[in-house]
């Protein structure tokens, strides 16, 4: 070592290289402090309990990743995962349950790829493009409700054993969410299609030279993002039990600010899903210290607004320094 | 000089599809008259303001997400602020409202140049902390809004000594609309902050060599952009009577109306004209659309996707600019 770091540099590293060893600290951090807030609250069914809340949006929060990846984001997620919860609710009494939820699932597929064929072919900013397809699918939603209103809802079992069941005190979601956080965790570093998101994030010119098919990444990327904001709102609904137009509305912005928390350059090219965990753990935890404190609505939109902009500042200044 | 016949082409082509519009939406309802052309100008405004705020940023090489909960902001603190108060108090309501939209937007352009993080992910992050201060002001639409302000939007325009009828068919509104432009966008333009906005938006590191101060003007961008989100703030609560603190649908509205304007995304080519001019075409587009009795979801499906394809076809250009 020949050059002396400072400890502003040092943790800064650590930050950029580590970012789950920080991350898991402040989530420990925050529950210490919500045990000195309310000693009575920490139980292991608070543990499940948070568990389950912090399940959809991470899944949630797993589109963002992905699209952050590449540079992307997702803004239309919210809407996917209503639009299928809304869906499998209302046809389920018309056609059962797998019917149901293949045709929930074959929408939010169709809001994904039409968001990937808006990003790989017009070039349209992600975000404007996600924002606009959110906007109609929207619209086609409250079309749809008006032609179903009278066949009222029926839950599908699976999903609400899924949603709100227990085993062993710990939350049957962990059956969907385990297999698909390692999937995606495996796939991210493993496969071809996780390293071209990488690839294209980082370089977009670069990964193009190279012969990387720039189009069919986003095309599938997006359309994967429809696919897990489906399943997310699938999940939602078994917890929920209620199918309304603004289902899983609330959770946008939680899943941007997960991702941004867990390390993931909105940039592209940096971070990863593990991080993303995290980060929906440690707002769901935050979340409850809020509701504890009693902050209102507007007081967590801006703190939520202030944490994804703080943190976003800190790693553009770690990454220039390192 | 060919340029700039381009750009007019593409402002008196607006302008022409504006006057067909007008002629469909009179053949297809044949009383569409006066007060029509008042509904019109009204339920344009809050969107022609959000537009012109989102216009100048871009213009000046940004893009600003957060117009619309900037718009709910001024809404309800003039609403919340107006409600009770007299005359004399509302003007000076009106003047802070202003003030405040163009601190909102000097704090996002500062937020910008200070923190060196994108603009896009600083104004998505500013979107919900202003729409959360809304929502801390008023927790439900409420408030009041003094009866001259409402009355500044609705009608046709008088004129002492002027007979009525020749300025009655003029909508209040619309004046309204041209007036506060005149007013803030004209002595910008003929200065030197209003080439600094082109020079910027279309190069950034030319400019900065050229001596244009860029941080200073980017936050001057935004302040203007936070005047006219204040003014498209203060038309809802004019044309509603109260304070909205859940944000309109007013922000892809504002990119597809500037694109279809002819403002470039990325900077540095536009104006105001053209971006007025396409918010009235999309009012019309949707005001034909309710006359041909679609089911009013239905519409907005269809709007959407208008303002969606606008948008990607402005991306394709900005492209096709980039490589050319």
């Amino acid at each position: 070592m020949t050059t002396i770091e400072s400890p502003m540099n040092r943790v800064g590293r650590l930050m950029v290289d580590q970012p789950l060893v920080p991350l898991t600290l402040i989530l420990l951090a925050l529950i210490a402090v919500l045990a000195i807030l309310n000693p009575a609250i920490l139980s292991m069914f608070w543990v499940s309990n948070t568990l389950k809340i912090a399940i959809p949006l991470a899944m949630l929060a797993a589109c963002q990743t992905l699209t952050m990846l590449t540079g992307g984001i997702d803004l239309s997620a919210g809407t996917a995962a209503t639009i299928a919860a809304y869906v499998t609710a209302t046809a389920t009494p018309l056609i059962g349950a797998p019917g149901a939820i293949g045709i929930a699932m074959c929408c939010a597929l169709a809001i994904g790829a039409v968001n990937g064929i808006g990003v790989a072919f017009a070039r349209v900013h992600p975000l404007i493009m996600t924002l606009g397809t959110g906007l109609i699918a929207t619209g086609c939603l409250l079309v749809y409700q008006r032609s179903v209103i009278s066949t009222g809802t029926i839950y599908p079992e699976v999903l609400v054993w899924l949603g709100t069941g227990r085993t062993f005190g710990l939350p049957n979601g962990l059956v969907l969410f385990v297999p698909f956080a390692a999937l995606i965790l495996w796939a991210q570093r493993r496969t071809g299609f996780g390293r071209l998101l990488y690839a294209v994030g980082s370089n977009e010119a670069a990964a193009r030279l190279s012969g990387v098919r720039v189009w069919q990444v986003h095309l599938a990327l997006y359309s994967l993002s429809g696919v897990i904001a489906g399943l997310s709102g699938l999940l939602y609904l078994g917890m929920v039990k209620t199918a309304s137009l603004s289902l899983a509305l609330p959770l946008d912005l939680p899943s941007v600010a997960a991702a941004v928390i867990g390390g993931t350059s909105i940039f592209g090219g940096r971070g990863g899903y593990g991080g993303t965990i995290l980060g929906a753990l440690i707002l769901t935890v935050l979340t409850t210290m809020l509701t504890l404190m009693q902050i209102p609505e507007g007081g967590r939109r801006i703190l939520f607004g202030l944490i994804i902009l703080l943190v976003t500042a800190l790693y553009i200044r770690l990454t220039d320094r390192s | 000089m060919r340029r700039m016949i381009e750009a007019n082409a593409w402002t008196a082509g607006l302008a022409v599809l504006l006057v067909l519009l007008l002629a469909a939406t009179k053949l297809i309802q044949p009383e569409f008259g006066v007060s029509g052309l008042d509904s019109v100008a009204r339920s344009a405004l809050p969107f022609a303001f959000a537009t012109l705020a989102m216009a100048v940023v871009i213009i000046s090489g940004g893009i600003d997400l957060s117009v619309a909960a900037m718009m709910a902001v001024a809404s309800v603190t003039a609403a919340v602020l107006m409600d009770g108060a007299t005359d004399g108090q509302a003007v000076v309501v009106v003047l802070a409202v202003l003030a405040l939209g163009a601190v909102m937007g000097a704090i996002n352009g500062s937020l910008i140049v200070v923190t060196r993080v994108p603009d896009i992910v600083v104004t998505l992050a500013m979107l919900f902390v202003w729409q959360g201060v809304a929502l801390l002001i008023l927790n439900a639409p409420g408030g009041a809004a003094a009866p001259w302000l409402r009355a500044l939007a609705v009608g046709g325009v008088t004129l002492p000594g002027v007979p009525p009828a020749l300025t009655e068919w003029i909508p209040k509104a619309l004046v309204f609309l041209l007036v506060a432009v005149a007013v803030i966008w004209l002595p910008i333009r003929r200065a030197k902050l209003g080439l600094m906005f082109h020079a910027v938006g279309s190069d950034a590191l030319a400019a900065f060599r050229s001596g244009v101060p860029v941080g200073r003007t980017r936050i001057a961008a935004y302040a203007v952009c936070g005047v006219f989100a204040a003014l498209g703030g203060l038309s809802v609560t004019m044309s509603t009577g109260i304070g909205e603190p859940i944000p309109g649908p007013y922000l892809l509205a504002s990119v597809a109306a500037a694109v279809l304007g002819g403002v470039v995304l990325g900077g540095g080519r536009g104006g105001l004209v053209g971006p007025i001019l396409a918010v009235f075409v999309l009012r019309l587009v949707r005001l034909d659309l309710t006359l041909l009795s679609v089911d009013p979801n239905v519409a907005a499906i269809i709007e959407g996707t208008i303002m969606v394809a606008v948008v990607m076809f402005g991306a394709v250009l900005a492209t096709r600019g980039r490589h050319a």
